[in-house]
């Protein structure tokens, strides 16, 4: 028999999760309103979407997007979800199901695009090429993509599901490396610009562990298994080092990504990070670039003949 | 108890009863990266796992594709 002595902070009822950093254990229903709450503190904050605005989820099928795709609808933001399909063998097919399942349940509308029949390559193919971690591929891809398809399809802004785990472990990587660049670009709200739709990230405030009790809550199946690419990378060990701290010392990571945002990164986006490069539009696609093709479609000239054998 | 773990998917048989926090500590996996399932029901820490209970370990990190680049 299974027994549960934690009570939720707010009601007193039986608890079903226990939040070290907030000190604090939640009900069901209570831990539902805390999401809520934490996702319209995000979007207030950073004024990341404004009524009547058209937002496009990046929609993986894992956890974190169904969770913000869900969360936003609970908070009356309407969005439609965008897949990326991959190419990652019963991986991707898998993960695609899980998205469709959400969508039809919930009756929202999910676009798909597909690497391999839109753009002729997949991420083991692009990885081939390169002889590079495929996580590098696959980021540059989806980042492409969702960009590229929010301004074609009149979206306003583009939400993903990048949580507190996620910005902290990013941030840890780009202070080991003291990346300045990328430290001054870190941010849950990146404003729309000449070729970019707007980006945000409205899970920031709450923990990965937090997204997946959502989902197991809120019966939203969700892609469990980690993608078979991704195992052993650096990003993954900058997570477990976190977690460790955090074990040790909670709300270790709220207050290491939290004081970034609140004291640092403004003054590294002042300019202080280094010149500003210049941007024009890629030949081939159009996406602003630095250099001659832009990154996505020099990555798809490589792939191609590699996915084709 | 039956205990199923993911990344790679295995089960576990360990007796019972004890409590999740204790199960953990025995796993050597740490609280904040997973979450314990009975059934289909979360619980918490500090919960009493009896010895024919059907126990879940389900990780909660992933990812990894966007690692540190903003654009």
């Amino acid at each position: 028999m299974t027994r549960v002595p934690m009570k939720c902070r707010v009601c007193r009822e039986p608890a079903v999760i226990d939040l070290r950093r907030h000190n604090a254990n939640f009900c069901r229903e209570h831990f539902v309103a805390h999401c809520e709450e934490q996702v319209r503190r995000a979007i207030k904050h950073f004024r990341m979407i404004a009524p009547g605005e058209r937002v496009l989820v990046a929609v993986s099928g894992g956890k974190d997007s169904l969770a913000l795709w869900d969360l936003l609808g609970r908070i009356d933001i309407p969005a439609d979800g965008l897949y990326v399909g991959l190419g990652i063998d019963e991986y991707s097919d898998e993960s695609h199901r899980y998205a469709g399942a959400y969508a039809e349940a919930r009756g929202r509308t999910l676009h798909v695009v597909d690497l391999a029949t839109d753009h002729g390559f997949t991420i083991p193919g692009a990885a081939a090429a390169t002889r590079r971690a495929p996580c590098g591929a696959c980021g540059l891809s989806k980042r492409h993509v969702f960009n590229q398809f929010a301004l074609d399809h009149g979206y306003d802004v583009v939400a993903t599901g990048h949580n507190l785990d996620d910005e902290a472990a990013v941030l840890l990587g780009n202070v080991l490396h003291w990346d300045l660049d990328y430290l001054a670009r870190q941010h849950p709200a990146l404003p729309a610009a000449p070729g970019f739709a707007r980006k945000v990230k409205p899970l920031y405030r709450l923990g990965e562990r937090e997204m997946a009790a959502y989902c197991v809550l809120e019966r939203i199946d969700y892609q469990v298994e980690e993608c078979p690419m991704a195992a052993g990378n650096r990003h993954l060990g900058y997570k477990e080092t976190l977690n460790e701290l955090e074990h040790r010392s909670p709300g270790s990571k709220a207050a290491f990504l939290f004081g970034f945002l609140e004291r640092a990164h403004d003054q590294l986006a002042r300019g202080d990070a280094g010149p500003e490069v210049e941007l024009h539009p890629c030949p081939s696609c159009g996406a602003p670039t630095p250099g001659e093709l832009c990154a996505f479609c020099r990555l798809r000239e490589r792939a191609i003949p590699v996915t084709a054998s | 108890m039956k205990v199923l773990l993911r990344n790679p998917r295995r089960e576990l048989e360990i007796p019972g009863p004890t409590t999740v926090h204790a199960l953990l500590a025995r796993l050597e996996l740490n609280p904040e990266s997973v979450l314990v399932i009975v059934g289909d029901e979360l619980v918490t820490n500090d919960a009493r796992l009896a010895d024919d209970a059907d126990i879940e370990i389900r990780p909660v990190i992933s990812g990894g594709a966007d690692a540190g680049v903003p654009r």
